[in-house]
């Protein structure tokens, strides 16, 4: 047992001496002597200002004490420095790029914009005019939407529908000049489709309505919208679809809007879903604003996009909503 | 042989007929070729030899009729007339087709025509009306955008978005000169004015004191005189280099410009207090003179 001992002991001791002579990467200030066995490299002698090393470099490996310290004690600052915040990832962070986003300088974008169904208005040619109107048979909650949408768009009205065919209405519309027609759909008493349709002609947008709520359902809202014309706020329409939708909406109201009334309508676009938003607004100082909400809100999702006036059947479709494209890829999205 | 009777008994009575359907209150027959669709005695297509229907076929109205002389031939049975598109026409030529046979056959005839041409009037007619195309929800779809809409509405933060825009449009100044509130340049400028004019008021004040410490030295009575006059001015010395201080607002609020006031009133926060003395003290000497 004597000998087992000591043979322990003396294994310890070997063990402690054999511990010097590994190559460990050991912290020098523990063993600062050059009796340590080293791989000589002869990069290291570089100065450590140089940040150059090959990557299966080590602080210890350094020769020269001072310089060894010196690199030594960088790499403690910086290990106690926080770690670089990361950008966490998001759905917007990953969007997969769509090749149709439109480049503010785009010359070509520019041209279409000039001779498209809105140059009328965009050139100030035309005032907008809005016929709003259901679906057969609306109910109580699809008649109030209709009014307060009314309200919040200026120079809006609406219209019983009454049976009538849409494409019997678009002609007498455009006779009597107005420039845009508005068709809420209703299913079991909620609005949940909406037909948007430029008049002389121009591109017609089905959309699917949801979250519909009402001025008496909005909470902390205030009084009513008055008769001014809002600033309209297009947010987030980057592709060329976005864009023509963006002015499909910027079109519905009148050019100038009336600062007095302080009243913005906001269409913001996120991941295809277009949220539609009614404010008041107040700047308390040049840095702080306060927004209250007032009129309706709803959110929009496009789902076709037709080149002439509302024709179902021999229309022809500029963007249809495929299901299956979006389901391939959660991260691609259109508008 | 055709034994009529025997046959009803059987299929009507007692026996099944593949073509009756019983309800609680009334047979009805499926036979396609039965003219009022009842299961009767007078009705059943099996059960009379002699028999004649109205059918209709892609808008055009047939008459069929069968006649006991080619019951033995089943593929031959049923003559088969086209009648006109004319209403009154179609009428004459059944009345052509079935003269001596039975009233009621006739009758009934008559009947099941008019009630076709009926419906296939209302057929033009709807599909001229706008025709109502339902599309199918489905249920899982519809959760999942709901759901895609929410999490798209967390995401878009509306109000800060909108915050911003607002913000930014009166940065850049599209607003024009509604809202008062001077930029950030602007802002340092009026800084530097600021400590500009106070530099500048400081020696104003100085040189004032000067003038008025003159003035005195050179004629009390004019000092006099002016106390009279004027309320602002008076005879007490330490009072002077508060005067000017009064002046200044004064002369500011004449001039009734915003930024300037807004300068006043950045300096003066901090005295406040020497104001409201200041107005305390020459309105009772007024009022004493």
């Amino acid at each position: 047992m004597d000998v087992v001992e000591e043979h322990d002991i003396q294994d310890k001791h070997t063990k402690k001496k054999t511990k010097k002579p590994k190559k460990q990467p050991k912290p020098p200030h523990e063993n600062g002597n050059d009796s340590m066995i080293e791989k000589t490299e002869p990069e290291h002698v570089d100065a450590p200002a140089e940040f150059s090393f090959p990557p299966t470099f080590s602080v210890s490996e350094i020769k020269n004490k001072q310089r060894r310290h010196l690199m030594f004690m960088k790499l403690k600052q910086e290990k106690r420095k926080a770690p670089p915040k990361e950008v966490p990832k998001t759905i917007e962070n990953q969007r997969v790029y769509d090749e149709t986003t439109v480049n503010p300088e785009d010359e070509e974008v520019a041209f279409d914009e000039g001779t498209d169904e809105f140059s009328a208005y965009f050139n100030r040619l035309t005032n907008p005019k809005v016929l709003i109107t259901t679906s057969d048979r609306p109910r109580g909650r699809t008649v109030r939407f209709c009014n307060q949408l009314a309200t919040v768009i200026p120079d809006a009205h609406v219209y019983y529908r009454r049976g009538l065919a849409l494409k019997k209405v678009i002609p007498q519309c455009i006779a009597r000049g107005f420039t845009y027609l508005m068709v809420i759909n209703e299913d079991r008493k909620v609005p949940n489709g909406m037909v948007l349709c430029h008049l002389p002609d121009g591109p017609t947008a089905h959309f699917k309505v949801s979250s519909v709520r009402l001025r008496k359902e909005m909470k902390r809202r205030g009084k009513d919208p008055t008769e001014h014309s809002p600033e309209v706020i297009l947010n987030n329409f980057t592709t060329r679809l976005g864009h023509s939708m963006g002015r499909l909406f910027a079109a519905l109201f009148p050019h100038d809007p009336q600062f007095v009334g302080r009243q913005v309508a906001t269409f913001h676009n996120q991941r295809d879903f277009i949220f539609f938003r009614f404010h008041r607004y107040i700047f308390k100082n040049e840095k702080r604003v306060g927004i209250q909400e007032l009129g309706p809100r709803f959110t929009l999702k496009l789902r076709s996009l037709q080149k002439g006036t509302f024709d179902s059947k021999f229309g022809e479709y500029e963007w249809v909503l495929k299901r299956h494209e979006n389901d391939v890829c959660r991260r691609r999205f259109n508008l | 042989m055709q034994h009529d009777d025997v046959i009803w008994d059987v299929i009507g009575n007692r026996a099944f007929c593949s073509f009756k359907v019983k309800t609680k209150v009334q047979n009805f027959c499926r036979n396609e070729y039965n003219i009022t669709g009842l299961c009767n005695r007078s009705s059943c297509p099996l059960a009379n030899s002699q028999y004649a229907t109205i059918r209709e076929e892609k808008g055009q109205c047939f008459l069929y009729m069968k006649v006991i002389e080619r019951a033995a031939f089943p593929a031959r049975m049923w003559e088969k007339v086209k009648l006109s598109k004319n209403y009154e026409k179609a009428l004459e030529q059944i009345d052509q087709n079935l003269i001596y046979w039975p009233r009621f056959i006739r009758h009934k005839c008559k009947q099941r025509f008019t009630k076709i041409t009926q419906y296939l009037i209302r057929i033009r007619k709807l599909t001229l009306k706008r025709q109502r195309k339902l599309v199918p929800l489905s249920r899982k779809v519809e959760a999942r955008e709901k759901r895609k809409e929410e999490k798209a509405l967390i995401a878009a933060q509306l109000d800060n978005a909108i915050e911003k825009e607002l913000l930014e449009r009166l940065k850049q100044g599209t607003y024009g000169d509604i809202y008062n509130f001077p930029i950030h340049a602007f802002d340092k400028a009026l800084e530097h004015q600021d400590e500009e004019s106070e530099t500048d008021s400081e020696e104003e004040e100085e040189e004032d004191d000067e003038d008025v410490g003159k003035k005195e030295f050179v004629a009390e009575d004019e000092i006099e005189e002016s106390d009279l006059n004027h309320s602002h001015f008076d005879r007490v010395e330490e009072d002077e280099s508060e005067e000017e201080m009064e002046e200044e607002p004064e002369a500011s609020g004449s001039k009734g410009k915003m930024p300037l006031k807004g300068a006043v009133f950045r300096k003066k926060r901090a005295y406040v207090e020497i104001e409201y003395e200041q107005e305390m003290e020459p309105v009772p000497k007024s009022k004493a003179t």
